[in-house]
């Protein structure tokens, strides 16, 4: 099996989008098994229309919370907390969950041990069932810590699926950035494939997200979203690719129909948006030889 | 006023919206400081020609083990909650990369034996863009945490006068890094885009801003375009208000590509943030 991840720095540069249409074109020729790793914000499951299997949920960290019949206001857990999670408010000391990392440094230090840690629901995990094959999704709570930690829980589940069915490809839909998500979604990937864009922003992002996979390690290939709307920067990115080394797949032009597409809640390559479904065809073609490899 | 850009989805436009408020209250006379919170994806700097005259490495406070002072108790390891320290046979095992920088080990060695350094894992930088004050956070490649340095940056450049309007670009999302960036605002703009993804992510980001942080916020619908009703149904039914529209068009994606903000590159876009700010500022006001 391959794994490709599917990245690029900067946000909403149409990760998901040539995510779903690359699954749809795969599924015809080989079987699938789909990872929405961007699970602060999960949308590849918008276009495939998943009916849910199993529900699992995740607890990532504990918080503190404080007995308040048992603490004496000796202040001496607001001091060991370096994360602003212990406030004071009338002579009561009360933990701010969603600022608490769970450190237990407060516990550590209580001298009256009126502190407790409990586990904190931090999501929910998802195997689905869609047309291109199962999805394995997440839903993390706003407002969580961990979301690195479920990428990696959603990862293995998937991993487990795909050691028992054997499918030829994972397909991870990564989250924006560069950090602990990304890191997550990324780990043990055969591939990479960047999405960007001619602009200034997801230029320098771009060159982040290439620093970053080859800090680990991972191979990188790219193709460029609404590559017609500035010359200069296309090129830019060209010469990036050449000098790193880099594939490039493909250019996808603007389009608003990519728009109709999304509202439709499907692939481009099942929409009416004849220029974009050609577009990521040729991005699959030239794919096909980097997974085969 | 300390206002947050964000937005759960990537890509909608926050930055641009920033950048774009930054510059209408400075074109107003206004003292205004923007200090750009995405520190995995710092872009603000890129729209405003920003002069950088100040640097200083961030990072956390990891443990350092004086072998000598070491009695190899273990004490260290059982308290710490990230893994990123145990004891193998005669030696004690740092996983620096593990380390929230809790600085448990530390205090709880019975030896006295630990002792705290800073693991560099970023950098904040600040400087001035005409008139608009500027900061910002970058993540060094490789590295995992960004929360860190979020903190780093709000704690050196957030203070400021009260006439001060301070502008927080956040990164996407509605995990850690978006709740260091939100925490001590006082109103927050979310920015989406008229699409069911667009819908999906708003609702993250507003119960993150609203219902957990308790902070009031309003929307800028950017790419906006007729034929979808998703994004304003949600407003309406969670009474979350709508204070821009900005229009789909691509000679304004052309604009943002040749690296000018919405403020330069929409035909009225000075009028239009200046009354963005004016809803804002009544908003909280209110």
């Amino acid at each position: 099996m391959k794994r490709l991840v599917v990245l690029s720095g900067k946000g909403g540069t149409g990760k998901t989008t040539v995510a779903a249409a690359l699954a749809q074109l795969a599924a015809g020729e080989r079987r699938l098994v789909l990872v929405d790793a961007d699970v602060d914000a999960a949308n590849l499951g918008l276009l495939l229309d998943p009916r849910e299997r199993e529900v699992t949920d995740f607890v990532g960290a504990e918080t503190a919370a404080i007995d308040a019949g048992a603490c004496t206001a000796c202040g001496l857990c607001a001091e060991a907390c370096r994360f602003e999670a212990i406030a004071v408010s009338g002579g009561a000391y009360r933990v701010d969950p969603v600022a608490c990392e769970g450190c237990r440094a407060c516990l550590y230090v209580c001298p009256e041990a009126a502190i407790a840690m409990a586990p904190q629901l931090s999501g929910r995990r998802y195997r689905s069932d869609t047309r291109l094959g199962p999805l394995f999704h997440a839903h993390l709570l706003p407002g969580q810590e961990n979301s690195g930690k479920l990428v990696t829980a959603l990862r293995r589940d998937a991993e487990a699926w795909a050691e028992r069915e054997r499918p030829d490809v994972m397909l991870v839909d990564g989250p924006p950035g560069i950090g602990c998500p990304v890191i997550a979604a990324a780990s043990g990937a055969d591939l990479a494939l960047l999405v960007t864009e001619p602009t200034p922003a997801a230029v320098h992002d771009f060159r982040r997200i290439l620093g970053t996979l080859e800090h680990f390690g991972i191979p990188a290939l790219a193709c460029v979203n609404k590559a017609d709307l500035n010359a200069e920067r296309r090129e830019e990115i060209r010469a990036e690719c050449a000098a790193r080394g880099v594939a490039l797949l493909g250019d996808i032009p603007y389009d608003e129909a990519a728009v109709d597409a999304v509202r439709a809640g499907r692939p481009v390559t099942d929409a009416a948006a004849p220029r974009l479904a050609a577009a990521l065809a040729g991005i699959w073609r030239a794919l096909v030889p980097h997974l085969d490899a | 006023m300390i206002l947050a850009v964000a937005s759960g989805k990537g890509g909608t436009g926050k930055t641009s919206v920033a950048v774009s408020l930054a510059l209408a209250a400075a074109g107003a006379g206004r003292p205004v400081r923007l200090l750009d919170c995405d520190v995995e994806a710092p872009n603000a700097a890129l729209f405003l020609p920003v002069e950088l005259t100040e640097s200083r490495a961030a990072g956390l406070l990891v443990p350092e083990v004086d072998m000598a002072a070491c009695t190899l108790c273990g004490r260290c390891a059982e308290v710490c909650a990230y893994g990123a320290i145990s004891v193998a046979g005669k030696q004690v095992l740092l996983f620096s990369e593990l380390c929230h920088g809790c600085g448990s080990c530390t205090r709880q060695c019975p030896a006295g034996a630990i002792t705290e350094r800073l693991r560099v894992i970023g950098s904040v930088e600040a400087g001035r863009a005409g008139a608009i004050e500027f900061a910002q956070g970058r993540l060094t490649l490789g590295e995992a945490m960004a929360t860190p340095i979020i903190s780093q940056l709000k704690a050196w450049r957030l203070a400021a006068p009260p006439e001060t309007l301070v502008i927080l670009d956040a990164p996407p999302g509605a995990a850690c890094p978006v709740i260091e960036t939100l925490r001590g605002a006082d109103f927050v703009l979310l920015v989406t885009e008229p699409t069911p993804f667009g819908r999906h992510d708003l609702e993250q980001a507003d119960r993150l801003a609203r219902e957990i942080l308790g902070l009031p916020a309003g929307v800028v619908v950017n790419r906006d375009l007729p034929g979808d009703d998703t994004v304003d149904a949600y407003c309406r039914e969670a009474d979350l208000p709508v204070l821009a529209r900005i229009p789909l068009d691509r000679r304004v994606a052309e604009a943002y590509a040749a690296g000018r903000p919405l403020h330069d590159a929409l035909p009225d876009g000075p009028d239009r943030f200046a009354a963005l700010l004016a809803r804002i500022e009544a908003a909280v006001t209110t």
